[in-house]
């Protein structure tokens, strides 16, 4: 889904707030939630397609302004009660209060039935397609082309392991892009490299 | 749409909801209050960036060793007795050289090699690093502190799938010769991360 989680690229962010001596948490609760979605994830509650995927549908004004555990729990809380671990009500009951949770789920779809295997060297471009489920292709690259610098080991195809639809794995290509073509005018001369799952690519 | 002021005052505060969870996961047996403790061993003593200095220290000693790093990071790392998680696949080596910085990111989220380099520090989750980093590398890499030269090109590494990336830095000078005990000591998480130089 083209989300505001998708931020590769976008312009109008200031400066990095940096610091050599950066912590990964901040409050105590923070290494619960990441404790307990880890958890949930162990015992098959759900798996990380369906975790990342949870952190998308969160509505947009609450992404942006929560912080990045706030996001966790706002998952780990959504996928529970979708998956019947507890109801919203008994959530709310415990909690004391109201708890916002990610908008409801699209559907998903399956490993593109003509996907073609490419081979390092093979000029690719990623599909002019818009998903309204989980996908892991940045929307910078739709569109694009590149080359396929390696091959990596393949993986589930997230855009159905995240919606429950039986996911094949299928190999990712590390396809390596020009930031000035991806941006054309307005980037810093670089190469960026991304993992691109086969049936995101077809043949340039 | 219900009044905004009334969502704020009625709205669990984040601790009340993870509390709520705890309570509800004990409740029904999932043993919560264990995954929290083993979860703060974890990341205190497990997960940890000098997991990541003692792979660069042996990778800039051994010559053999760093060859079968770069081949197969995964395989490579276990030869120290270190582990991934089983859905990180794949980890993959880059190795800086004077005229290449390679630095690594993950703009739809926050997945990066936490088993090795250590969990990923506040900033490279934050929505600047995430948005920026791809499309003004150079920019970015100058406001943390890391001026390269035109000579020294840049190669950005998108963490879009479960392959998990680490840098290996370039080695300075004045440490040829030291041992890899007193190398791993100098290798940084920013260094492995890929935005700072040592």
């Amino acid at each position: 889904m083209d989300g505001v989680h998708d931020m590769g690229g976008r312009q109008g962010f200031g400066r990095v707030r940096h610091s050599p001596k950066a912590q990964t948490f901040h409050e105590p609760w923070e290494k619960r939630v990441n404790a307990l979605y880890s958890l949930a994830v162990r015992l098959g509650i759900f798996n990380m397609d369906e975790y990342r995927h949870a952190i998308e549908r969160m509505e947009p004004r609450h992404y942006l302004s929560a912080s990045y555990y706030e996001r966790s729990l706002t998952s780990l809380a959504t996928l529970c009660v979708e998956k019947g671990i507890f109801t919203r009500e008994e959530l709310e009951r415990y909690a004391q209060g109201q708890v916002p949770l990610s908008l409801p789920i699209g559907p998903g779809r399956a490993n593109v039935a003509t996907r073609q295997k490419f081979k390092i060297g093979d000029r690719v471009r990623v599909r002019n397609e818009h998903v309204s489920g989980h996908v892991r292709a940045p929307g910078y690259t739709r569109g694009k082309a590149g080359v396929v610098v390696d091959i990596t080991p393949a993986y589930p195809f997230p855009d159905a392991h995240a919606h429950g639809i039986h996911a094949e794995d299928e190999p990712t290509y590390d396809v390596r892009f020009n930031a000035e073509e991806l941006w054309p005018n307005s980037a810093d001369k670089a190469h960026v490299h991304v993992g691109v799952f086969e049936s995101y690519l077809e043949r340039a | 749409m219900p009044d905004s002021s009334n969502i704020q005052q009625n709205t669990a505060s984040v601790e009340q909801r993870i509390d709520a969870i705890e309570a509800m996961f004990e409740a029904r047996g999932m043993k919560a209050r264990e995954a929290i403790d083993e979860f703060e061993h974890t990341i205190e003593e497990k997960w940890i960036p000098e997991n990541g200095a003692r792979v660069v220290a042996k990778a800039w000693t051994d010559p053999e060793f760093k060859k079968r790093l770069l081949a197969n990071g995964r395989a490579a790392v276990g030869e120290l007795g270190l582990t991934m998680p089983p859905h990180h696949r794949h980890l993959v080596v880059k190795e800086n050289s004077p005229t290449l910085q390679n630095v690594i990111c993950c703009t739809l989220c926050s997945c990066t090699a936490f088993s090795i380099i250590g969990l990923p520090p506040d900033w490279y989750k934050d929505l600047e690093y995430r948005s920026r980093i791809v499309r003004q590398s150079r920019t970015v890499l100058k406001e943390l502190g890391l001026d390269l030269p035109e000579s020294i090109y840049i190669r950005v590494w998108d963490t879009t799938a479960d392959t998990r990336y680490m840098i290996l830095p370039v080695q300075p000078e004045h440490t040829k010769g030291w041992s890899e005990e007193e190398l791993a000591k100098i290798v940084t998480k920013d260094a492995m991360i890929g935005v700072a130089r040592l």
